[in-house]
């Protein structure tokens, strides 16, 4: 049991009963303490996968094992093994955050002094503690994100699955989210992360898939993905701008304003000799920064390549 | 833990979570049938029930009518209860913390139930309690008192979480109890013995099932009906079963809950 693969999606289908098939067949495999990014454009079939996967969705064909245990077969005994943070706010508002929680451990069946317990941690942990006694409607967008979390910890799942999370929250609650998440992952917890933010799949998964239309176009290391990416655009802060730009060999520069460059250079070329070649023509570089978030680059290629051309539907499996 | 312990912990969950809520809306939930039940007292029992006398079995109209009164409170207060709740859970969506936990489907039927019951019988015993301000009453046989209840109770609740889990919008809650639920609790021989009824409306009569749960508590509380108890109780049973069965088959197929 401890060795099998956290999930294995085996080529599931789900047409709705409009006709719209949602997921064609898709397969893939996320490894035990993986941290997984599941991406895709809106209606791609990510929330249909993720209702299957938590059997608020009903599968057309194909099965789900979550560490060896089947979605289908054995509901029950893969539903403990799974948390759930929904796309949307689905707790009853006019409970408290404490109440939720412990309620939410009481249909895992989870005694209600541990539950209690469990409920004190994790609340604190999502700074809601101070919070835990209010009615949950008077909470922020924020906080009521962060409940969710809490509220899907109360099973200590081998699985936490995240569907948008951080939709809509203001970047210090977000990042304080992650620094929850990354310790719970790095104690053991495999994540599956669906995010329209690509920098942070790009700073927080180290295996991605990509689904458009029901079908798996990428599925891959994060860190293959990126390699892919042959050129990057890096946006330079420079303290004076020269009359002339100089032509500097394998980099194409450009000016934006009259303190910023922008160099597109293939991502062979080393930054050094650019670096070099600036301060031979008295360019002096203050600040550097990417100019798009290469994961974003990339998922737009990938989207838009594979709406131009047959999917591919397979499986690749995960570094 | 055991699956038995496990499922368990679930029920008191949901059980417990019904009942906080019925007290922390006491105002809405204990409140308003304990005012139309005083109503209903004052008016059918008091004023109008002194001038028609004894009715059946040497009674007074009020000591007629009070377990009848007590029956609709019940079957009304669970119906509303569970319909209202479960489907204020589909609507907030919080049914999904249900849905996604290992909780098998009985459970979450029997919490739901319960919970309702548990409102029917405390609106029960309430009205119960103002009836003794206005008549005395003995309990003849206190057992069928409370099975009849608890069967009554149930059936309701079940009617109630059939009619939950297809509704698509409050509208919808409220249309069953208006147009079905109101109708047959009237003609179910709360303010009247069926027997005073003419041919057909005595045969029609008897093909509502209110009228064996009013008749069943009535024999309980008085000691008089006017349907054969035994049959009262299998009519009862068969509705329990029926609509448990019904009432499963919904949620094992996910209808209005799972896509």
């Amino acid at each position: 049991m401890t060795s099998a693969p956290a999930l294995v999606v085996d080529n599931l289908r789900k047409t709705y009963g409009n006709g719209v098939e949602a997921l064609k067949g898709i397969s893939l495999t996320v490894q035990p303490g993986d941290f997984f990014a599941l991406l895709g454009p809106n209606g791609a079939g990510k929330s249909t996968l993720i209702g299957i996967l938590s059997s608020l969705v009903n599968s057309s064909s194909g099965d789900a094992r979550v560490f060896g245990v089947s979605v289908n077969r054995q509901r029950s005994e893969a539903m403990k093994l799974i948390g759930l943070v929904p796309q949307e706010i689905n707790f009853n508002q006019f409970e408290k955050p404490f109440d939720i929680c412990v309620n939410q451990a009481g249909f895992y069946g989870i005694p209600r002094r541990v539950a209690a317990e469990r409920a004190e941690k994790y609340l604190n942990e999502l700074r809601l503690w101070d919070k835990a006694q209010h009615q949950a409607r008077m909470l922020s967008g924020g906080m009521k994100r962060r409940l969710m979390i809490a509220r899907a910890m109360m099973n200590e799942p081998r699985l936490l699955i995240l569907d948008e999370p951080t939709a809509g929250v203001d970047i210090e609650v977000r990042r304080s989210m992650w620094q929850f998440v990354n310790a719970i992952n790095a104690a053991g917890t495999t994540v599956i992360l669906t995010t329209h933010y690509l920098e942070e799949a790009e700073s927080l998964c180290r295996n991605i898939a990509i689904i458009d239309h029901g079908t798996i176009i990428e599925n891959t290391s994060m860190k293959r993905l990126l390699a892919t990416l042959d050129v990057e655009t890096f946006v330079l802060d420079v303290a004076a701008m020269p009359a002339e730009l100089p032509r500097l060999p394998g980099v194409s520069l450009r000016r934006t304003d009259e303190h910023t460059l922008e160099a597109e250079m293939a991502r062979s070329h080393d930054l050094n000799s650019l670096f070099a070649a600036l301060s031979a023509h008295s360019i002096t570089v203050t600040s550097m920064r990417n100019k798009t978030n290469r994961l974003e680059e990339l998922f737009v290629r990938l989207v838009e390549h594979g709406r131009n051309e047959p999917a591919r539907g397979g499986q690749e499996q995960a570094a | 833990m055991s699956n038995a312990s496990t499922n368990l912990v679930a029920l008191h969950t949901i059980v417990r979570r019904e009942i906080v809520r019925i007290m922390r809306i006491w105002t809405q939930t204990l409140i308003p049938p304990a005012i139309t039940m005083t109503l209903y007292f004052v008016i059918f029992g008091k004023l109008i029930g002194s001038r028609i006398g004894a009715i059946e079995g040497g009674f007074t109209y009020m000591q007629y009518i009070v377990p009848g009164l007590v029956m609709m409170s019940i079957i009304t207060n669970s119906y509303g209860n569970i319909s209202s709740s479960f489907f204020g859970a589909k609507f907030q969506r919080s049914v999904e913390e249900m849905l996604v936990s290992p909780m098998p489907n009985w459970v979450i039927l029997l919490g739901y139930v319960a919970g309702a019951v548990a409102r029917g019988l405390v609106v029960g015993v309430l009205v119960l309690l103002i009836a003794l301000f206005f008549t005395s009453l003995h309990v003849v046989h206190p057992v069928i008192t409370f099975l009849s209840v608890l069967l009554g109770a149930t059936i309701f609740s079940l009617a109630g979480f059939v009619n939950a889990v297809y509704a698509k919008k409050f509208d919808d809650i409220a249309l069953v109890p208006t147009f079905v639920l109101t109708p047959l609790t009237y003609l179910g021989g709360v303010f009247y013995s069926v027997n005073m009824l003419g041919e057909p409306w005595q045969a029609i009569s008897r093909i509502n099932p209110i009228l064996y749960m009013v008749n069943a508590f009535r024999f309980g509380v008085l000691g008089i009906s006017d349907v054969g108890i035994g049959m009262a109780f299998v009519v009862m049973l068969a509705f329990v079963t029926g609509l448990s069965v019904l009432a499963l088959q919904l949620l094992k197929r996910g209808v209005g809950l799972r896509s």
